[in-house]
């Protein structure tokens, strides 16, 4: 079996990190599992963790009055589910609601932004990876808005 | 036959009727036409098209969608946007249709041999994919690896599901479907079909990639294949521009110095990069 410490240095999310980082960021992971149909969080919680998730399916929802709800993405095995633990006001915008069982590590946002702000070098590290990561969901959302499927052109 | 009859010949439609109309979503449809004549003179290339004629509408091209080993058929798969299409996909099986064709470049299917194929489609896309899918399949030991991406928009707009989730059992085999949008109850991937990149299983360095879409949607393919490391020159798309004469002679569908009925629709990217970013081309 993987230990913890291996299956976070291996995740692409931390490649590279300096190992003193490493187990700065190791005091704040747990192994974790989601049930299918169960949800990991809903929106207007109160967001204190993130995800790396290492085996499933999760997906993003969003609920308007009236209209059905609708899966915005789809996150999968390597992916970081959750950046919202890092910005004020601290607050889930989103549902994630588990489609397949899921296996995840979950990192504390709190304990990780209290060690970023003690030690800026961390802090910028963890920022660039979440940077990364903010735009390519961000670049897919474009795409996702073009809507080229649709008929009209 | 001179060069001149051959001119006139890929002019001429032949007589063909409709033999059965399948609803694959919506607003596509799949049909089946056979020869008037009865002959079985209907070999083609994966990703060739033919010049459909409905009597009282015009003509359209279209991608042949079929198996290219079945000769006694033709199989086309249509998406109702305008006139002519919708007029096509309304047909009642038993009508007679007029086609010109097979024309066109097509999948480079004998370069394909030896290596892996990745295989990007969006939409209606998959069509003209499916039958370079069929030469992998019936010639299995001559192609390594396959992996298909396919995004649409939604659940309902997937084309051919059965036959996505019997491939996806294949060996060597890798199937990963995607929607824009999905719904509550569909339990696959949502996002873009770029978003699918991550969880292929590529080994650029000996793919051949073929992608077809809506232009803006190849483009955005093509860079993520080009970072994933594809040489340019192992990337295929298929251009869709809209053609009348279909052999050349009117240049309705001239894009840059190509024509894309008779050096197209498939063309290597490295021959059209240049033209793929240009707006309004
Ligand atoms: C080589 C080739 C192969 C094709 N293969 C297929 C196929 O397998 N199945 C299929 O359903 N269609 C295919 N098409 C597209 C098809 O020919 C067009 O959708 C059709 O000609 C539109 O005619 P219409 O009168 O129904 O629509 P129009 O009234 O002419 O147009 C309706 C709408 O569709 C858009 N449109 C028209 N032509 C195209 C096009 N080529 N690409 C994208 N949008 C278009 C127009 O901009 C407009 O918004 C192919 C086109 C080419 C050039």
């Amino acid at each position: 079996m993987q230990t913890l410490e291996r299956i976070i240095e291996e995740h692409p999310f931390f490649e590279g990190l300096d190992h003193g980082f490493m187990d700065l960021v190791l005091g704040c992971a747990t192994n974790v599992r989601f049930g299918k149909d169960t949800y990991i969080f809903k929106e207007g919680d109160t967001a204190n963790t993130f995800y790396l998730i290492r085996q499933g399916n999760v997906a993003l929802e969003i609920f308007a009055p009236q209209r059905k709800p609708i899966i915005v993405a789809t996150l999968g095995e390597g992916e970081i589910l959750g950046w919202s633990w890092l910005l004020p006001p601290y607050h889930w915008k989103f549902h994630a609601h588990v489609l397949q069982d899921t296996r995840a590590i979950a990192l504390d946002g709190k304990c990780l932004r209290k060690k970023c702000e003690e030690n800026h070098d961390l802090g910028y590290e963890v920022l660039k990876r979440f940077a990364g990561i903010v735009a390519q969901r961000l670049e897919s959302t474009r795409f996702q808005l073009l809507d080229v499927f649709s008929a009209q052109k | 036959m001179t060069a001149a009859a051959a001119q006139f010949d890929a002019m001429v439609p032949s007589a063909c009727v409709l033999k059965q109309v399948t609803k694959e979503t919506p607003d596509t449809f799949t049909l089946a036409v056979a020869r008037e004549n009865g002959s079985g003179e209907n070999a083609f290339a994966p990703g060739q098209f033919s010049m459909l004629w409905v009597f009282g509408v015009g003509e359209l091209p279209i991608s042949i969608s079929g198996d290219p080993s079945k000769h006694d058929e033709l199989v086309y798969t249509v998406r109702s946007v305008g006139k002519a299409t919708h007029a096509l996909v309304s047909q009642k099986p038993g009508t007679e249709i007029g086609v010109r064709g097979p024309f066109g470049h097509g999948w480079p299917f004998q370069a394909a041999r030896g290596h892996d194929v990745i295989i990007v489609a969006g939409g209606i896309g998959l069509a003209p994919l499916r039958p370079m899918i069929y030469e992998v399949f019936q010639n299995r030991a001559e192609y390594g690896r396959l992996v298909i991406l396919y995004g649409a928009r939604s659940p309902r707009e997937l084309l051919y599901r059965k036959e996505l989730a019997a491939w996806a059992r294949q060996p060597e085999t890798q199937v990963l479907v995607t929607v824009d949008y999905g719904g509550i109850g569909w339990h696959g991937h949502v996002g873009v079909v770029t978003t699918l990149f991550k969880y292929a299983r590529l080994h650029p360095a000996r793919s051949v990639a073929m992608i077809c879409g809506p232009e803006i949607m190849m483009r955005f393919v093509t860079r993520q294949l080009q970072e994933h490391g594809l040489q340019e020159q192992n990337i295929y798309l298929s251009m869709e521009r809209n053609m009348k004469c279909a052999a050349g002679f009117c240049g309705h569908c001239q894009y840059g110095k190509h024509f894309i009925c008779k050096d197209g629709p498939v063309f290597p990217y490295a021959e059209i990069a240049q033209l793929l970013d240009k707006y309004e081309l």
